[in-house]
């Protein structure tokens, strides 16, 4: 005899008895002592249950779309390989965004990887549970997967070998590393607001869109692959920072404080965070998308003008001081390629002046401000490069105690000022970049007066010595080889040689 | 506004890390020169307190600002000083402490006439 014949499940019961339906009341342990971290801020749920992920997906079929598109990925990475993508793009120069990126973004990846993780076990409702289970291994996938694909450029290029430890010593990564530290060692509400609403849904096409768009126009067929590969990743990751958002707001009235002054919190370190890739657009590719000033009008203005509209029905408003990072969008890219190409010394990637093309393009996209503020200084240093008397600053900046970045911020209305900030805790001085920074601090000073910052540990005598040559070794920076302009570097000679032999086959 | 934390008594457990004691005997002292933005930001120096205030203008400055065009024609006597955003007058050859600069302090110098290259502020 025949068993009678099951009927399939359709995708929202699947889901139920995968996901709400592995959930329990404990009665031998209180709640509160199994999930002991998400009561702690102050955010009030009253319903569980009433989160909804529009997804519904569940971990077989995750299994399955997530092992289909990863086999289509690394079929595209061993093609690049074979063929020999790398000489491909359209400069060397490029792979200096590729050097950031590894550096500077791929650990933040992984470190998402444990905090969701952690997020997995500790969160009292089992839906949003399961969404970071999923995020977990998305973003362990994503640190994965970026490091493959990278890996072809670190066959033929310097800076990339020494990738985690770097992201863990060298002074401006201790800007990314602080801030997802800081997200990190928040409660899990806060960590949701900073990671997956703020970076993740409204600044987070200020990141992937410049680095998957910059690689398609340099030819980097490799890192593009991978971009699309994750893109339906974020897109999922962006539904859980909107709705972890909305079912705060919705969950009690108490609430709207808390998170407003999250938003406003990470919507500032977000944006001296995206500083680096600001720069990486205006200044490192070589065959250039569109000006930082004009993604932050399309992706910042246009697109979070109107998400923060519809969020002000549950009384949240645009972050604070979001006017002031918008008239930062036509300086902060000038200004940190400035920071790097007087500190090359200790940058992990190469630097350089734009040729005369590029600061056209440059008074083009910023008439407001390029050639009155910024191309004199470009201008200045080409003059001295070319009495040999290239411009290094040989002594160390002071940094921000929130953002870890050197001051070098003016202030909102006069470029000709640096924009110094101050606050007195406990009897010791405290300085910042900006007032956003400040405020950052103010409200939290016992977390940031335990700041690392990569200045005062070098002269604590905790960066492998006082001399620069002591610091890079302990950066494992290969002097003359890593760091310094991009002229005379290992990388050009390598290039330029490569370019030489096609013109000898072409003939 | 009292620390969220889960812990309790976390507040009184911090230990804040930049204090003048892990400088081994010295202080951080900042230093700008105002209107000269091609310098990215204010320096830092691990100093002693007791260091006489002229070893900046005749020693520091030179050796990190020196390569500056503007340098050259910089004229000591017109210098304005500002010592954690007040206005001063510091006196060279009183010790940094004595001139009121402290730990993590400010020291800016304005230097009239001089304004950058080419009148930029860089």
């Amino acid at each position: 005899m025949t068993p009678p014949r099951k009927k399939k499940m359709n995708l929202k019961q699947r889901y139920a008895l995968m996901t709400r339906g592995l959930d329990w009341e404990t009665s031998y342990q209180k709640m509160d002592d199994v999930f002991p971290y998400d009561t702690f801020e102050g955010i009030k749920i009253t319903d569980w249950s009433k989160w909804e992920d529009p997804f519904r997906l569940t971990m077989d079929a995750y299994w399955k779309y997530q092992g289909e598109k990863e086999r289509k990925l690394y079929a595209v990475l061993d093609s690049f390989a074979q063929n020999n993508g790398q000489l491909g793009i359209s400069d060397a120069r490029y792979v200096n965004a590729i050097k950031l990126f590894l550096t500077g973004v791929t650990p933040l990846e992984y470190q998402a990887h444990r905090h969701f993780s952690h997020l997995g076990r500790h969160i009292r409702g089992v839906g949003p549970r399961v969404a970071a289970q999923m995020q977990s291994l998305d973003e362990l996938r994503h640190a994965q997967t970026q490091i493959h694909t990278i890996s072809h450029y670190n066959k033929f290029f310097d800076g990339f070998s020494e990738f985690p430890h770097m992201h863990d010593r060298v002074w401006y990564l201790s800007v990314p590393k602080s801030f997802f530290d800081d997200a990190c060692s928040a409660g899990p509400f806060e960590f949701f607001t900073a990671i997956s609403f703020a970076f993740e849904y409204v600044l987070t096409n200020l990141l992937f869109v410049p680095f998957m768009s910059g690689a398609a126009y340099n030819g980097d067929l490799a890192t593009v692959t991978f971009g699309f590969s994750a893109q339906s990743d974020e897109a999922r990751h962006m539904t859980l920072g909107i709705e972890v958002i909305k079912f705060m707001l919705e969950q009690h009235p108490d609430n709207l404080p808390i998170v407003q002054k999250w938003v406003d919190k990470w919507f500032w370190r977000g944006h001296k965070v995206l500083g680096l890739v600001a720069m990486m657009m205006d200044y490192m590719l070589p065959k250039r998308v569109m000006s930082w000033k004009e993604a932050w009008e399309i992706y910042f203005t246009e697109a979070g003008g109107a998400l923060f509209e519809d969020l002000s029905r549950y009384g949240l408003r645009v972050p604070k001081y979001a006017d002031i990072a918008t008239e930062e969008a036509e300086h902060i890219s000038h200004q940190n390629w400035a920071i790097f190409y007087q500190y090359t010394q200790a940058a992990g990637f190469h630097t350089w002046i734009p040729g005369d093309d590029e600061l056209d393009w440059l008074s083009e996209k910023y008439p407001n401000t390029f050639d009155k503020y910024y191309r004199p200084r470009f201008e200045m240093w080409r003059e001295m490069e070319a009495k040999g008397e290239r411009f290094y600053n040989n002594a160390l900046p002071q940094l921000c105690q929130t953002c870890q970045i050197p001051m070098g911020y003016t202030e909102p209305g006069d470029p000709t000022k640096i924009g110094f900030r101050s606050s007195i805790y406990k009897d010791e001085r405290y300085h910042f970049c900006s007032q956003g920074c400040k405020d950052i601090f103010d409200d939290e000073p016992e977390k940031f007066s335990q700041a690392w910052l990569p200045v005062h540990q070098i002269f604590q005598g905790n960066c492998g010595g006082a001399d620069l040559s002591d610091v890079l070794k302990w950066y494992h920076m290969d002097q003359g080889i890593d760091n310094m302009d991009y002229t005379g570097s290992p990388d050009q000679k390598q290039w330029d040689a490569w370019q030489a032999a096609r013109k000898k086959v072409a003939g | 506004m009292a620390v969220v934390a889960l812990k309790p008594g976390y507040a009184d457990a911090v230990e804040i890390r930049d204090r003048k004691e892990n400088f081994h005997g010295n202080q951080v002292v900042y230093l700008h020169w105002e209107e000269h933005l091609s310098f990215c930001a204010a320096t830092a120096f691990p100093l002693p307190p007791e260091m006489p205030f002229g070893a900046l203008t005749e020693k520091l400055i030179p050796q990190f600002y020196g390569m500056h065009p503007d340098f050259k024609s910089l004229d000591w006597n017109s210098v304005e000083w500002k010592i954690d955003g007040e206005p001063a007058t510091p006196d060279m050859s009183k010790s940094l402490a004595e001139n009121g600069v402290g730990h993590k302090s400010l020291v800016c110098f304005r230097t009239p006439g001089l304004n950058g290259y080419k009148g930029s502020c860089s």
